[in-house]
């Protein structure tokens, strides 16, 4: 019997050819959108619970209709807010710079997408990722850097487990995105030509200061002071949930010289600023960790560290400190930031990462 | 396939498709015209005006055809508050319903009117004790729906209207569930105006009606232009959708008796065979006559609906929850949780809703795919396994 597979269909270019791919390969394809989250300004009003045709679903529906495939719409409205949204938002409050989207892909897309899948009697969730599963010669999963270097998503898929892998295909990995992009004016889909989706999809503004004040209400963290590293004090800041380290622009203050966000620290309500060569660093420590290619990460071994989705990577190596690592790089890698992952690459495949601490 | 979301919508009876279909490319002429084409339309409106008006047991002057239940809704709700808000502005409808009346009530709160939403028993039931209460001195309009969408209660609608009357109260019905499906008579029921729609009864979608009755027959347009309807109701009119939702009425009406009989038999044997088969499975609304024929709402604990909707759709079998929204998720039904399920058990309901064509060999078939089913995804749910 064929293989029946689900593809997370997201109505863009991506997840539209992987499910037209799948299907030319003679998979049974369901397609399925998951509904994640809302804008209160398109809810209906529907007891407070409403739903929005949003144009996602739009898309994808008539990508199905024209790839003759069923199609459905999953909700998990809650998950996200619980898993995605609600964490996004504890860590900003604790001085964190949260990744939504390595939340969303292992509670929501696979956690979640996955399990209801396999209900519904699936052998396999397909994605529109630019990243390659393999299984390896150790009898491991991990997935490998997609042919376009340019647009590797593997940095956001570090923490997904070997069951996860083993249940999922990722059809577009052997393509760069003006193939797919080719694909997809070839079969006809209406979607060929759409933009690629960019930064958090859950804050349509780009505004995440004032999406954070939003959801904080009462609690979000009020202003404080800018202060050297010597606690000298610099000037108001607007709260800690407006800043990231590293960050340059936005900090309102006239310091005569270009000063950068070096430090956030919640108990005290201090942003702690400073010059470019204060972000440099050559550690860092990383937790709540995720092995991917391997059990354990090797002391001998070089790994290649990356410490956000658009870092290129960082020679380095590692060692335990209880349930935690620390990583030392080759040379000074710029404004290590906790709460985002650190994903270490043993060549092509990633090995596992962890959550920066600091 | 197996068509079990009645409720929703249904298909076309061969009858009524084929009285409607001269309509489209023989009789095309506008019912407003002089000559003698728009006088073959006029005449064909005028014909299903009676025929509505028979199922209704009332007068064809008080049948106004528009383009759906939704829109009967908005005009009743908006233009009465519009017409008697000099004498106040409080309105009064309920938790369960539908969503034409529920948000159009909303968008009356935005112009500043005051809306009190009734709660339910645990069986969807408005009691009138409930609406004489809620009843005040400023209270312009009280909106209950005849039987509600998802879980088929059947409300004591002539009883809340007498409620009104008393105190001198307009009372409106959304009875889109009930119309042809069980008998209303509005002039008998105080009832002063009804909201139905056509292709809930083997008629066609986007034409329905607003029964308007003396005490409101004031009432002002909401769609303003020509002056169709006798001026309350402008547009040219939709001759092949009239057309339909007439003949539709007629044959509702001679079968209401036979097939109210039929489709609660086999709506109670679904019901029955479930309780009895499926562990863990419960019914949401009422059982018996005060229950619509065709409806059956079952929870399955430990079950996701949505999950369970997509395996009957790959067994082709067609059933819904409450509460699909315009996106294609589900929601946890307004309803379920007024009735005093909570969100979980909310999620974990589907409503399979019967026509006059189901069979009870369906209904044994789809029995067996739920049993199917419904072990399987119990099979991988942990809360289940505890449970046993």
């Amino acid at each position: 019997m064929k293989k029946k597979v689900v593809v997370g269909m997201s109505g863009g270019v991506d997840s539209s050819v992987a499910a037209y791919l799948l299907k030319k390969e003679g998979y049974q394809v369901i397609g399925v959108t998951m509904q994640i989250w809302q804008n209160p300004d398109q809810a209906c009003r529907l007891e407070e619970r409403g739903c929005c045709g949003l144009s996602a679903v739009e898309d994808a529906r008539r990508v199905a209709a024209i790839l003759d495939i069923p199609y459905y719409v999953m909700n998990f409205k809650d998950d996200f807010r619980k898993y995605v949204m609600d964490y996004f938002v504890n860590e900003y409050k604790n001085g964190r710079t949260p990744n939504p989207c390595i939340a969303c892909n292992r509670y929501i897309k696979w956690e979640g997408l996955l399990r209801r899948s396999l209900d519904i009697g699936a052998d396999y969730i397909a994605t529109g990722h630019y990243a390659r599963i393999v299984k390896l010669g150790n009898g491991r999963y991990a997935v490998k850097n997609s042919v376009t270097a340019d647009k590797d998503q593997t940095y956001v898929l570090y923490n997904l487990t070997q069951d996860q892998l083993s249940h999922t295909l990722m059809p577009i990995g052997d393509y760069d995105k003006p193939t797919v992009r080719r694909i997809a004016e070839e079969a006809h889909l209406p979607v060929a030509r759409k933009r690629d989706s960019e930064d958090i999809c859950f804050i349509t503004d780009g505004d995440t200061g004032a999406f954070l004040d939003r959801q904080l209400g009462n609690e979000a963290p009020g202003e404080g002071d800018y202060v050297d590293a010597s606690g000298n004090v610099l000037g108001r800041h607007r709260g800690i949930t407006h800043y990231t380290i590293g960050q340059r622009k936005g900090l309102g203050i006239a310091a005569g010289r270009r000063i950068f966000v070096r430090q956030i620290n919640p108990s005290t309500n201090e942003v702690v600023l400073g010059e470019n060569e204060d972000l440099f660093t050559d550690t860092l420590i990383a937790s709540d960790l995720s092995y991917m290619s391997e059990e354990r990460f090797s002391p001998e071994r070089t790994y290649i560290g990356k410490i956000r989705y658009s870092d290129k990577g960082t020679p380095c190596r590692v060692s335990y400190e209880g349930d935690r690592i620390r990583v030392l790089f080759e040379r000074k890698v710029r404004a290590v930031t906790p709460g985002q992952a650190l994903v270490l690459y043993d060549g092509d495949y990633v090995a596992g990462g962890g959550v920066i601490e600091g | 396939m197996i068509y079990l979301d009645n409720a929703a919508t249904t298909r076309i009876r061969q009858e009524v498709l084929g009285e409607m279909l001269p309509y489209f490319d023989q009789y095309y002429g506008n019912a407003s015209a002089v000559y003698s084409l728009g006088a073959k339309s006029r005449y064909a409106i005028d014909q299903a005006r009676d025929r509505a008006a028979a199922l209704l047991s009332t007068r064809p002057e008080r049948i106004f055809f528009t383009s759906g239940g939704s829109e009967s809704d908005n005009w009743a709700l908006i233009k009465i508050a519009e017409m008697l808000s000099h004498k106040g502005r409080h309105i009064i409808t309920t938790q369960i319903e539908h969503p034409a009346v529920l948000n159009t009530a909303r968008s009356l709160m935005e112009r500043g009117f005051e809306v009190t939403f009734l709660p339910v028993d645990s069986e969807g039931f408005v009691s009138p004790e409930a609406v004489r209460d809620a009843i005040r001195d400023d209270t312009i309009l009280v909106s209950v729906m005849t039987a509600n969408n998802e879980i088929g209660t059947i409300e004591p609608v002539a009883e809340i209207g007498e409620v009104c009357h008393e105190a001198g109260v307009l009372f409106h019905t959304d009875a889109v569930q009930a119309f042809g499906q069980i008998p209303m008579a509005p002039d008998r029921m105080n009832i002063d105006l009804l909201s139905a729609s056509a292709h809930k009864i083997y008629g066609p979608k986007g034409v329905g009606l607003l029964y308007i009755g003396p005490f409101a027959s004031h009432i002002g347009a909401l769609i303003h232009g020509g002056g169709q309807e006798k001026d309350k109701r402008s547009g040219t009119e939709n001759v092949p959708g009239i057309v339909g939702f007439g003949k539709a009425c007629e044959l509702a009406a001679a079968t209401i008796e036979k097939r109210m009989e039929a489709e609660s038999a086999l709506r109670d044997h679904l019901i029955g065979r479930i309780l009895d088969e499926i562990e863990y499975s419960s019914l949401n609304g009422p059982s018996g006559d005060k229950r619509l024929p065709g409806n059956i709402n079952i929870s399955f604990k430990y079950i996701e609906a949505e999950s369970l909707l997509i395996l009957l759709d790959q067994n082709d079998i067609a059933a819904s929850s409450g509460s699909a929204c315009s996106a294609g998720s589900i929601e946890p039904s307004h309803v379920l949780l007024a009735i005093g399920r909570d969100e979980e058990e909310a999620r974990e309901s589907i409503r399979m809703t019967l026509s006059d064509k189901t069979t009870l060999e369906e209904l044994d078939q789809t029995v067996e795919i739920l049993k199917k089913n419904i072990d399987m995804l119990r099979s991988s749910n942990i809360f289940y396994q505890a449970a046993k």
